[in-house]
């Protein structure tokens, strides 16, 4: 048994197999071999093991996702057996004599190129799909030679450190826990642990990764960071017993579903749930969450490799409010740069991106970005309960601007017959000092506040987040933050608005009942802490 | 064998999905060769990478010849499946 020591950003147990998460492309090498018909069978069996896969990936998504989105993989089957594919696969083995492994990369590359050389956007992205395929044939080549047998199922996966794009393409599914190597409680990979509700554990140092190898059993204790890799007996019934226990706790809490959020003396607050994409909402509804307080709009960007249009955001909003059935869904508008970085952007190195060229400084200088994101949203309006949220606002003449291009877009959408409601609320992020500190002129202008806490945080204390070496300098509590915070909420109310919280600090029990307080009207947390903030609102009493 | 020319009406042309579609009613059709004539390119009608290959767009035609057992039935098939713009 071996034990390594990280720090836990999400309390739970998980218990299961290794996955090492790679980076780098398969590597393939050239060889010769003696018998044909021999690397021929490999490829058959190895087709057979991606059909079976691809097969079980399309029921998978049969179910989670719908036909129309599922059909990819009925495509990629067909890819699989199409001839001149197999044709060319067998000549290259037949006349030089190489290894399967080898005649599918050629292969691979061949057709790639063939769709990347037609005239048509849509069919030279069509390469990306014949090196899929391809790239898995040569994977089921690689396990069956190498005898492992592969990680399949339910994995813990085991990374560096892992990016907002990344961690977009992972099989959530059967993700059972994240360990990083680097990476500070703030990282894309901790808000998705927390996100998911699955333990998770960052900063365990680069010796982790050099130990471990794929298909290790392992156990993730979230609360204590610790991590056991091939444990022995006495410790994995120790923590199997641990799991139980919490698992238990949390079905407790799973019982305060359909409650009320009000404390002991009646004070009433709103509880909604942050999500980064359409798949979070099962979540939102699962732990009972009054509205989405952010629904980060990113991920349309992050999983594109050109912009979305307005009709593929549409749609994702679209399902986002009919599936929310009538309760408030609040939409931040676009927020990259600085640490969310998007290729087709094409967006310069800057010498300090928290401070540069991001959020709602890209969409007020490349309108066209913003005013496609903004029709898509206005459209959307008429199937739900709609707010739209502007990120990083630092001046009332941003504001004013934004406004101006809203305008702008509803006359647009009026004059093209176009429908949108009337009701959409507007909101502004409270997340740079400046805006808190001029919130008593920003409030006239909008509907909302929303103070992200994060960035909040990080600005006022001068901080990086992602910098782990800061973390003993980082204090989440810092009274200049939480002076900030009440003084954005004075000044809501005080021109009849109101504010949500919608960082992580809302997810921070130690500090409901100061927001409470404060007046504060929603908080808006990951969906697993929903119930846990409820419950806190619940045993809270302001009356002393 | 028989022959009929179509008009692709699919605003995206012959992408992903319609090719698939054509290609998993096509092998319903095992002794039938069907294949599909656009300008220069020819494609067999159940090899998915040959269809996608000829980059077929909107508006541009299509002959589907058919030839074998049950010739007539492949090719209202597939001739049905251009002109209903593959359910889109």
């Amino acid at each position: 048994m071996n034990k390594y020591k990280g720090k836990g950003v999400y309390g739970a147990v998980a218990i299961g197999k290794i996955s090492v998460y790679k980076r780098q492309e398969l590597s393939v090498k050239r060889t010769r071999i003696e018998d044909v018909e021999a690397e021929k069978k490999r490829v058959e069996r190895a087709k057979e093991i991606s059909n079976q896969e691809l097969s079980d990936i399309y029921e998978k998504a049969l179910r989670e996702v719908g036909e129309t989105n599922a059909q990819i993989f009925e495509i990629h089957m067909m890819m699989l057996e199409d001839e001149d594919y197999n044709e060319s696969i067998s000549s290259i083995i037949e006349t030089q004599l190489v290894n399967a492994e080898y005649a599918v990369a050629l292969t691979s590359d061949n057709f790639a190129q063939m769709f990347a050389s037609m005239d048509d956007a849509y069919m030279q992205a069509r390469s990306a799909d014949v090196r899929d395929i391809s790239n898995r044939i040569i994977k089921n080549l690689s396990s069956d030679s190498a005898g492992m047998d592969g990680v399949s199922g339910k994995m813990i996966v085991c990374a560096d450190d892992l990016a907002p794009s990344e961690t977009v393409a992972l099989d959530k599914e059967n993700v059972l826990a994240f360990v990083t190597a680097y990476g500070s409680s703030n990282s894309h990979t901790a808000i998705l642990a927390r996100n998911m509700n699955i333990p998770a554990i960052i900063g365990v140092g680069e010796n982790f990764l050099n130990d471990i190898k794929d298909g290790e059993l392992a156990i993730v204790d979230g609360f204590t960071g610790d991590i056991y890799v091939n444990p022995d007996e006495e410790t994995l019934h120790a923590m199997e017993k641990k799991q139980a226990e919490d698992n238990e706790k949390k079905k407790l809490l799973l019982e305060l579903k359909g409650k009320e959020n009000v404390t002991i003396d009646g004070t009433k607050i709103k509880i909604f749930a942050n999500i980064g994409g359409v798949d979070n909402i099962g979540a939102v509804l699962l732990n009972d969450a009054g509205g989405i307080g952010l629904f980060r709009s990113e991920f349309l960007y992050l999983e594109n490799s050109d912009y979305p249009t307005e009709e593929q955001q549409l749609i994702a909003y679209r399902k986002v409010l009919e599936s929310m059935a009538g309760k408030k869904v609040i939409i931040r508008t676009l927020d990259i740069g600085a640490d969310k970085q998007v290729d087709y952007f094409n967006l310069d190195k800057e010498e300090n991106p928290a401070l540069g060229y991001r959020a709602i400084r890209i969409c007020l200088t490349r309108t066209d970005i913003f005013k496609t994101q903004l029709r898509a949203l206005y459209r959307a309006s008429v199937y739900g309960n709609l707010g739209i949220m502007f990120p990083m606002i630092t001046s009332v003449s941003e504001v004013e601007k934004i406004k101006a291009v809203c305008d702008e877009v509803k006359a647009e959408l009026k004059e093209e017959g176009l429908e949108y409601s009337e009701n959409v609320e507007l909101g502004i992020m409270i997340e740079t000092p400046a805006a808190a500190v001029i919130s008593d002129l920003l409030a006239p202008m909008v509907d909302f506040f929303s103070v992200g806490t994060n960035d909040l945080t990080q600005y006022t204390l001068a901080i990086d987040r992602q910098n782990r070496m800061l973390e003993g300098f980082c204090d989440t509590h810092h009274e200049a933050v939480l002076r900030l915070i009440k003084m954005a909420a004075d000044n809501a109310h005080k021109n009849g608005k109101w504010i949500g919280i919608c960082g992580e600090l809302a997810a921070d029990t130690s500090l409901t009942e100061q927001f409470l307080r404060m007046g504060i009207d929603e908080l808006s947390v990951s969906p697993g802490f929903v119930l846990k903030v409820r419950s806190q609102v619940r045993n809270t009493d302001l009356s002393h | 064998m028989v022959t009929k020319t179509i008009e692709v009406v699919n605003a995206q042309g012959i992408h992903m999905r319609p090719a698939g579609m054509l290609v998993a009613e096509m092998k319903k059709f095992p002794n039938c060769n069907v294949t599909l004539k656009c300008g220069e390119k020819t494609a067999k009608a159940t090899a998915v990478m040959q269809i996608m290959a000829s980059g077929i767009k909107c508006g541009s035609k299509v002959e589907i010849t058919a030839e074998g057992e049950n010739e007539q039935a492949a090719l209202d098939k597939a001739a049905e499946l251009f002109e209903t713009g593959f359910g889109e």
